[in-house]
């Protein structure tokens, strides 16, 4: 265990310097923005802001500024995780706490209820752009850090279920985890 | 850069503060040498301020350091006596499984280590007398995380080479007692 006791999300997001709310959503909007001009297609679109470069890349960076900041000790279960990412997580990096919910039977998959997100505000989806996850960063980065957390890589899929812009009442993300991957020696015995 | 917070919602944060050191530094570093690897056991930094007797070539050196406490952290969570769940020896180790040692001492140096649960370990050797370090270990993760990780030239799990960084570490490790 950790010899300083963890820091709740609120400690920390208190202890951090802020920059500006409308900064960060603009900022975001007009990155998104570019994306569509560039890529045109919004399942391209949609993949790059999860898997292939924004929200992946920004996890495994993360995850090291978390857990220097916050002390949480490693999580036990994936329970336990569920719970740090949403409480502490989540208030510390975007100021609000998302709950988690819809446990499934084996405790491996788990949605995160976020009632309102900071990347939206302003935003509105034109009816070109319907398929688009807006915020499909948030996927790339829970994906990106739980894959960097030691001993136990954990290998997950993170999909939207609801979407404010798209007309439900709040942001849910389903996280399910696929496997496991336990620490190994990485040298090769060769001598 | 200006931070300013109005409706403030996201963080940056500056340099962090340090905790309180009162070595002056003038009288020289009291480190000795600090490795920093990650989960991979790639050398991310190896930075010697005072050592006398080298051995081996380097990444034989790291290498032995690197495999020296994998082995070291295995071995002393199947010995502990309180915690009852234990696997076998040779059993990778798994989280929130036994304890973790943070420092050893010999009559010439002292050892302090500190992993994060994202695999990254940072090793300090300095000299005998000094007391407990888990809290400079912290600062200078925080030292990395502030000006490697966050860094977006730098491409993660290679070694590193910012002045920054080592600038300001260098700064820190002369407050250290």
């Amino acid at each position: 265990m950790a010899p300083l006791a963890p820091k709740t999300g609120d400690a920390v997001f208190a202890s951090i310097d802020h920059v500006n709310a409308e900064l960060f959503t603009l900022t975001y909007g007009a990155m998104v923005r570019q994306l569509l001009t560039d890529l045109e297609e919004v399942e391209e679109v949609n993949k790059q802001l999860d898997q292939m470069y924004v929200g992946y890349n920004i996890g495994v960076r993360l995850i090291d500024e978390f857990l220097a900041k916050s002390n949480v000790s490693r999580c036990v279960d994936f329970k336990e995780t569920a719970d740090v990412i949403a409480k502490v997580g989540f208030k510390m990096f975007l100021g609000v706490t998302a709950s988690v919910t819809n446990w499934d039977a084996e405790g491996t998959s788990f949605s995160l209820v976020l009632e309102d997100n900071p990347l939206v505000d302003f935003v509105e989806l034109p009816d070109t752009f319907q398929g688009l996850h807006y915020c499909n960063i948030l996927s790339g980065v829970i994906r990106g850090a739980l894959e960097m957390v030691c001993n136990v890589s954990m290998k997950t899929e993170v999909t939207w279920v609801r979407d404010m812009l798209h007309g439900d009442d709040a942001y849910e993300l389903r996280v399910k985890l696929l496997k496991q991957i336990p620490e190994e020696y990485p040298y090769k015995d060769d001598e | 850069m200006q931070f300013f917070s109005g409706s403030s919602v996201v963080d940056v944060s500056l340099s962090p503060t340090a905790p309180p050191g009162t070595a002056t530094g003038h009288a020289g570093n009291n480190a000795n040498v600090l490795y920093i690897f990650n989960r991979n056991g790639i050398c991310l930094l190896y930075r010697e301020w005072h050592r006398l007797l080298r051995t081996l070539d380097a990444s034989q050196d790291q290498k032995l350091m690197f495999g020296l406490l994998f082995s070291l952290r295995s071995f002393t969570a199947k010995m502990d006596p309180v915690s009852a769940d234990k696997g076998n020896l040779g059993v990778p180790l798994l989280p929130g499984q036994g304890c973790s040692f943070y420092s050893f001492r010999t009559n010439t140096y002292k050892l302090s280590f500190m992993e994060s649960p994202s695999g990254i370990k940072l090793i300090l050797i300095t000299h005998p007398k000094t007391g407990d370090h888990r809290e400079s270990l912290k600062h200078i993760y925080n030292l990395y995380v502030e000006y490697v990780v966050k860094n977006p030239l730098y491409v993660t799990g290679t070694p590193i080479k910012s002045e920054l960084f080592t600038t300001n570490l260098d700064q820190y490790v002369k407050t250290l007692i």
